[in-house]
């Protein structure tokens, strides 16, 4: 239980502290590293609590590919350099207290919700999905989620399809002055565009390309 | 203290998600960063889904959590396109001067 505890501290010490970093940190690259170190304590913390193939899925999804998408495009538009004005603006700089106290309203919100909830008193019944001990987290997230869940599983591939055309399409530009391949150009030339048949005079030849 | 329970996660969970509004409200440098801001907000509530999930024993949490994984990719994606593409047309993502909208 001690140990528990420490290890939840150790934890969302680190992730709440790097979060923070990520919102103040000049250079948006080391942004990027401190998202990377949230993203990694938050997992840490799902594979505590018994949720590993979460833990283990958010590792993947988000440090494997997300931060270093995020990365790619930090550095590939040349704004890691950027010189920072947090808290300094030009002009109308009214509303960084509003925001402030908007977020500050949002939070303690929250955290009068948490202190105040109940259980609804028929919040088990027999239609929830039970965790069962015996078989791992892995085996059991398996059994619903191609199963009961199999329609909102494939229209989220669907999405993750839609999203890939969508930058594909969103990026895609066509330069001009470079020389391309065009297959439906090559295979749909014709005998008589490619050939000419020339007559040639004896002892004079004939002259092309004038 | 010492008792780990449920209302820790949802803390924690109510704190990060408060520093992602606090990011998207505060920031004056570049778009890339509210998009970061948004990828914590989403974190935030993956929090919650999954330490519901295990203290009540319902499964239905940690499925929703996946499927809240893969609209995160694809937002962030799909925003990543949109700031690349924005910024070979005018040259700069900084919040200041994106206001072409005149919002």
């Amino acid at each position: 239980m001690i140990a528990h505890a420490i290890f939840f501290y150790v934890f969302s010490i680190i992730a709440v502290v790097s979060a923070v970093m990520v919102t103040v940190s000049k250079n948006t690259v080391h942004s990027v590293f401190f998202l990377i170190l949230d993203f990694i304590s938050i997992s840490c913390l799902f594979i505590m609590i018994g949720a590993e193939f979460l833990g283990m899925i958010m590792l993947i999804v988000y440090v494997g590919a997300v931060a270093v998408l995020f990365l790619f495009v930090v550095m590939m538009l040349n704004v890691a350099q950027q010189k920072n004005q947090w808290f300094i603006s030009k002009e109308n700089s009214n509303h960084i207290p509003i925001g402030l106290l908007i977020s500050v309203i949002i939070f303690f919100e929250l955290i009068i919700v948490i202190g105040g909830w109940k259980y609804k008193p028929d919040l088990f019944d027999e239609g929830n999905l039970l965790i069962v001990n015996d078989i791992s987290n892995t085996h059991s997230l398996g059994m619903v989620l191609y199963t009961d869940y199999i329609h909102i599983f494939q229209i989220s591939g669907m999405i993750l399809l839609i999203a890939m055309i969508g930058a594909i399409v969103l990026t895609f530009r066509q330069r001009e002055g470079v020389k391309k391949q065009s297959y439906l150009k090559q295979i749909s030339r014709e005998r008589a565009e490619g050939v000419e048949v020339v007559e040639v005079a004896s002892n004079r030849g004939v002259k092309l390309d004038d | 203290m010492i008792d780990i329970g449920l209302g820790n996660y949802l803390t924690l969970g109510a704190v990060i998600f408060s520093i992602g509004i606090i990011g998207i409200f505060l920031n004056r440098k570049n778009i890339i960063v509210i998009l970061m801001s948004i990828e914590l907000i989403l974190l935030a509530v993956n929090i919650n889904l999954v330490s519901f999930s295990m203290y009540l024993g319902d499964l239905t949490g940690q499925v929703f959590t996946l499927f809240i994984l893969t609209v995160a990719a694809a937002e962030a994606a799909i925003g990543l396109a949109i700031i690349v593409v924005y910024y070979r047309n005018s040259g700069t993502i900084r919040v200041e001067e994106i206001d072409k909208l005149k919002g």
